[in-house]
C-alpha cells in the first residue's frame, strides 16, 4: 500500500498552470524528497496534498483512501501532519503552549469548556516530551516570540511530529538556518522511526540529498526527472533545470 | 490559580457583598447594579471581540431580545419563570441564527454583517409596533422572587444581580482556561495553522458566539429588570458600540477587562450625564481617544505597568485590542 | 394604479439618492477597505449645512444647488481632514479605522443636535422644481424627476471619471491591488484622502438633495448608514454598477415595503442581504474583503 498517491493532479490560477499533470506515489515509510527551482511549484503541491488548495483534476489518495474533496482538518486527523516554509506559529504563547496546541487537534480534549487546560497533566507530560525530543525541554516556557529562528523551525516540527503522523510533509525545513541549526534538524528528521513516511521540499539539494531515498525534479508545475539519489543526479534534465534551458 | 488569587478573588466577592450596606445612597446601590449587569454583557462581548478575535457591531441586538421577550411575556401575562427561560432559548435561538450568517465571513466583514443584523433586531423593535409597541417600549411591573426573595428594592436586586455576576464570572473564567478556550484563542491568531492542526475552526468560534449569546442574554434579561422597562433605544447601534467600549477600555483577551471597562463606562455615564447633555459626544470622543492613544486598554496597560516597574525583564506583550483580526 | 406609478417613481428617487450616498461608499470600502461608519453622518451634515446655507450665512442667500454644492464641499473637507489626521495615524490597521469612525459618528451627530437642535427641519423644494408633471391622469412631482436626472448625471460622471482619468485608473488599480499599486509608484495614501473627501462630498451632496424629500432630523444618519451597508453588500464593493443596481433594488424594497408593510418595512430591506450571505457570501465584496 502507497503512503501518498498523487495522481494526475493539475491547478491553474487564471492562465498560469501552477501544477501540470502531476502523478507522485511514495510508498510507506520512503524519505522523498522534492527538490526544482524557485517557483516550480512545490509549495504548492503540497498545498494541494493537504488540501489548502483543491486541484482542477486529478486526485490525492492516503493509504489509499481518496481525500481529494476531505477537508484540511480531516486529513491531519488521518495522519497528515505538515510543516510551513514561513512560520506561522503562536508568537505570543509559550513552546511548550504551541506543542499542547498541536496535541490537542487530535484529541477530544478539543472540545471540553469545562476543565482546565493547565491540570492536564498527561498532555502536559506529552509536551515535554515532544520538547525534549527536539532538546528545547529548558524552553518550554519561553514565549516563541523570543525564540530563536531555528528554535522556532524545531519547535515546528516537533509539533509536526507530536501528532505521531503517518506521513509528514515537511517544506523547506532547513530555510534560513546556520550550518549548526541544520546539524540540528538533520539529527531531527533521521531520528524519526522508519514507519513514518517522509516528503520534504529543499530548494538546496546538498543539504538534503543525503536524507533522501528517491528524489522527484519539479520544474513549472511538471515532474522532470524521478528516481534515485543517483539516478536523479545523473540526469541530463537535472543540470538543465538548474543551470538553465 | 495561586491561593493568592484565590484569596484575592474572595476578598473582592466579600467586599461586592457588603457594598450595599455600607453605602447609605440608593442611587449609588443602582448604579453598582448597572456595572455588574453591564459586565455580564461586556464579559459577553469579550468572548467574540477578545478571545475569538471577532468583533461584533450587532451585540445589543441580541442583549434586546432577551429583554423584549421577558418584558412582552410578562405584559401578556406570563409568570417570570416562563419568561425568562422563554428570553434564554430565544436568545440563543437568534444567535445562532446571527452565528450562522456572520461567521461565513471574519475580519471587516464580520463587523459590516454582525452590524446589519444588529440594526435589523432595532428595525423590528422599532417598527413592529403591534408586537413591540414602538418607540413607547413596555414596562415591567414586577420583579421575580427567586426563592421568596423579593427584588422589588434597590438593594436585594444588587444582590440577586452580584449573585448573577460571580457565576458568569466563573462560567467565563472556566471557559477561557478550557481546552476549547485555548483553541478559540489559537483560532484568533492562526486560523489556517488551526485547520491545518485538525481543529474546527468554523464550530470552535460557532460554539464562542454561542456561550457570548448566553451571557449577553442572561445581561439582558437582568437589565429589563432592572429599568423596568425596555424600549428600541437599548438595541440601537449606540447601545452596541457602548459595549465594544466597555470591551476595549479595560481590554480585551482579559477577563478583568470588560469588567473595569463596564465600570468605568457606566460611571461616566452617569457622571457625564449630571453635568454635560450630550453623553453621545462623550462616548464619541473617549472611544477615538482609546482607539488612538492606548488601543490595548486599561488593564493590559496598567498589568504592563506594574510588571515593569516591578520587573525588568521577561514581560509578556500585551495583545493590542485593535490587534487587525485575520481573515 | 396612479398610486403604484407615484410609488415606483418614488422609489427611483429614492434610489437615485441611496446611489449617490453608497457609490462614495462603496469607492471608500473597496479602496480603504474600512466600511466607513461616518458615512450617514456626512449625508446628515450635508444637509443641516445646505439648510444653513439656504436660511442665508455671512449676509448672502444661497440659491439651493448653490448651497448643495457648498455644503457638499465643506463635508468633503470635513472628510479629508478625518482621513489625514485620524485614519491616517492608524495606516494598515483597518479595525482601529473602523472603530474611530464609528466614534466620529458620534460626536458628529451631538454636534449637529448642539447646532441644529433636536427638532426636524424641512428643507424647502426649490422653486424652479416645486411643479408637478401631468403625463396622461398621473401627477409627479418635478423634483423627484429631476433628483433622478441629478443621480444619473452623477452616475455617468463617476463612471467617466473611473474609466477614463488617470485619477480613476489609479483608484481602480488600488481596489485590486493596494500592494501592487504602491509598487508601480501610486500615492496610495494621497489617493485615500482624494477619495474618502469624494466620497463624504457625496454623500453631503446626497443629504442636501433629498433635503425636500426627507427632511433633516437627528438620527438621519443613522436612518441612512445601514442603507449604504446593504446597497453595498448587494452590490459589491468598489463596484459603482453593483451600487447603482443595488441602490435601485433597495429603493423600491424601501418604499414598497413602507407602503405594503410598515411594520415589517425595516426587516424586508435587509432580507436580500441574507439571501446574498446565505447563497454567494463570496460574491460578497468582489472577493476583496472576504
Amino acid at each position: 500500500m502507497s503512503a501518498l498517491a498523487v495522481k494526475n493532479l493539475s491547478k491553474s490560477f487564471g492562465g498560469l498552470r501552477v501544477t501540470s499533470n502531476v502523478n507522485l506515489t511514495v510508498e510507506r515509510g520512503e524519505r522523498r524528497l522534492i527538490i526544482g527551482p524557485n517557483g516550480a511549484g512545490k509549495t504548492t503541491l503540497f498545498n494541494l496534498i493537504t488540501g489548502e488548495l483543491s486541484p482542477d483534476a486529478g486526485s490525492v489518495s492516503l493509504f489509499e483512501r481518496d481525500i481529494t474533496r476531505l477537508p484540511i482538518r480531516k486529513r491531519t486527523h488521518l495522519g497528515m501532519a505538515r510543516t510551513y516554509q514561513i512560520i506561522t506559529l503562536f508568537a505570543r504563547d509559550s513552546i511548550q503552549h504551541n506543542v499542547t496546541l498541536a496535541l490537542l487537534g487530535l484529541s477530544s480534549l478539543r472540545w471540553n469548556p469545562f476543565i482546565a487546560l493547565a491540570r492536564q497533566s498527561q498532555l502536559a507530560a506529552q509536551a515535554r516530551e515532544a520538547l525534549q525530543r527536539i532538546g528545547l525541554q529548558h524552553l518550554a516556557e519561553r514565549p516563541l516570540a523570543q525564540t530563536s529562528y531555528g528554535e522556532r523551525r524545531r519547535v515546528e516540527i516537533a509539533m509536526a511530529l507530536a501528532q505521531n503522523p503517518k506521513l509528514v510533509l515537511l517544506d523547506e525545513p532547513f530555510a534560513g538556518l546556520s550550518i549548526d541549526e541544520r546539524q540540528d534538524v538533520r539529527k531531527l528528521l533521521l531520528a524519526i522511526p522508519r514507519e513514518v513516511t517522509i516528503v520534504m521540499i529543499e530548494h538546496d539539494m546538498d543539504v538534503a540529498l543525503d536524507l533522501a531515498d528517491r528524489i522527484t525534479l519539479l520544474h513549472f508545475g511538471e515532474v522532470i526527472v524521478e528516481g534515485t539519489r543517483a539516478e536523479v543526479v545523473a540526469d541530463r534534465r537535472t543540470r538543465e533545470v538548474y543551470l538553465g534551458e | 490559580m495561586t491561593s493568592r488569587s484565590i484569596g484575592a478573588c474572595v476578598a473582592i466577592a466579600v467586599a461586592l457583598v457588603a457594598l450595599p450596606y455600607a453605602i447609605k445612597e440608593v442611587y449609588y446601590v443602582n448604579i453598582a447594579s448597572q456595572i455588574l449587569l453591564y459586565a455580564i454583557f461586556a464579559l459577553g462581548l469579550n468572548i467574540l471581540v477578545g478571545y475569538a478575535g471577532l468583533v461584533s457591531l450587532g451585540h445589543a441586538g441580541l442583549f434586546g431580545i432577551a429583554a423584549y421577550i421577558v418584558a412582552y411575556l410578562l405584559s401578556s401575562g406570563h409568570g417570570h419563570a416562563v419568561a425568562i427561560v422563554t428570553a434564554l432559548v430565544g436568545s440563543l435561538a437568534a444567535t445562532a441564527g446571527f452565528a450562522a450568517l456572520s461567521l461565513r465571513a471574519t475580519g471587516i466583514s464580520f463587523i459590516m454583517i454582525t452590524l446589519a443584523l444588529g440594526e435589523i433586531i432595532w428595525g423590528l423593535a422599532y417598527r413592529w409596533i403591534s408586537l413591540t409597541n414602538g418607540d413607547n417600549g413596555i414596562s415591567v411591573a414586577t420583579r421575580p422572587a427567586p426563592f421568596g426573595f423579593a427584588l422589588g428594592d434597590a438593594r436585594s436586586f444588587y444582590v440577586a444581580t452580584l449573585i448573577v455576576f460571580l457565576l458568569a464570572v466563573a462560567a467565563a473564567a472556566i471557559f477561557v482556561r478550557s481546552p476549547l478556550g485555548a483553541a478559540l484563542c489559537g483560532t484568533r491568531d492562526q486560523p489556517r495553522r488551526m485547520n491545518a492542526l485538525g481543529y474546527h475552526v468554523w464550530a470552535i468560534r460557532f460554539w464562542a458566539f454561542m456561550f457570548s449569546g448566553l451571557l449577553t442574554a442572561i445581561a439582558g434579561i437582568l437589565f429589563v429588570y432592572y429599568s423596568e422597562f425596555i424600549s428600541p433605544q437599548a438595541l440601537a447601534l449606540t447601545a452596541s458600540a457602548e459595549a465594544l467600549l466597555m470591551v476595549i477600555s479595560g481590554g480585551a483577551g482579559t477577563l478583568l477587562g470588560p469588567i473595569v471597562g463596564a465600570a468605568l463606562v457606566v460611571i461616566v455615564k452617569n457622571v457625564a450625564s449630571a453635568y454635560v447633555e450630550r453623553w453621545n459626544f462623550m462616548l464619541g470622543a473617549i472611544f477615538v481617544a482609546i482607539v488612538v492613544f492606548m488601543p490595548e486598554g486599561l488593564v493590559p496597560g496598567a498589568m504592563r505597568l506594574t510588571r515593569s516597574l516591578f520587573r525588568a525583564s521577561g514581560r509578556r506583550k500585551a495583545a493590542p485590542v485593535a490587534a487587525e483580526p485575520r481573515p | 394604479m396612479t398610486f403604484w406609478l407615484l410609488l415606483t417613481v418614488n422609489s427611483v428617487t429614492f434610489g437615485g439618492l441611496l446611489f449617490l450616498l453608497s457609490a462614495g461608499f462603496a469607492l471608500i470600502v473597496g479602496l480603504m477597505r474600512i466600511p466607513n461608519l461616518t458615512h450617514g453622518s456626512m449625508f446628515m451634515l450635508g444637509a443641516y449645512f445646505g439648510t444653513t446655507l439656504l436660511s442665508g450665512t455671512l449676509g448672502i442667500r444661497f440659491s439651493f444647488w448653490l448651497a448643495a454644492l457648498i455644503a457638499a464641499l465643506e463635508v468633503a473637507v470635513l472628510g479629508a481632514l478625518m482621513e489625514r489626521l485620524l485614519l491616517r495615524r492608524l495606516a494598515g490597521q483597518q479595525l482601529a479605522q473602523v472603530l474611530v469612525t464609528l466614534g466620529v459618528s458620534f460626536m458628529v451627530a451631538d454636534l449637529c443636535l448642539m447646532g441644529w437642535g433636536g427638532d426636524p427641519i424641512s428643507v424647502a423644494t426649490p422653486p424652479g422644481l416645486a411643479g408637478f408633471v401631468r403625463v396622461g391622469s398621473a401627477v409627479f412631482p418635478l423634483y423627484r424627476l429631476a433628483v433622478i436626472a441629478v443621480a444619473v448625471v452623477f452616475a455617468i460622471a463617476l463612471w467617466l471619471m473611473l474609466e477614463r482619468t488617470r485619477l480613476g485608473a489609479m483608484i481602480r488599480a488600488g481596489v485590486d491591488d493596494p500592494q501592487m499599486a504602491r509598487v508601480v509608484g501610486i500615492r496610495v495614501s494621497q489617493l485615500f484622502t482624494i477619495v474618502f473627501a469624494l466620497g463624504a462630498g457625496l454623500a453631503g451632496f446626497a443629504g442636501m438633495i433629498g433635503g425636500p424629500i426627507l427632511s433633516v432630523y437627528p438620527g438621519l444618519d443613522q436612518d441612512m448608514l445601514p442603507l449604504a451597508l446593504v446597497v453595498v453588500i448587494l452590490g459589491g464593493t468598489g463596484n459603482l454598477l453593483g451600487s447603482f443596481v443595488g441602490s435601485i433594488i433597495i429603493g423600491f424594497i424601501y418604499n414598497f415595503g413602507q407602503a405594503l408593510l410598515p411594520e415589517l418595512a425595516y426587516f424586508i430591506l435587509f432580507l436580500p442581504m441574507v439571501l446574498v450571505l446565505v447563497l454567494r457570501p463570496q460574491g460578497l465584496f468582489g472577493g476583496q474583503i472576504l
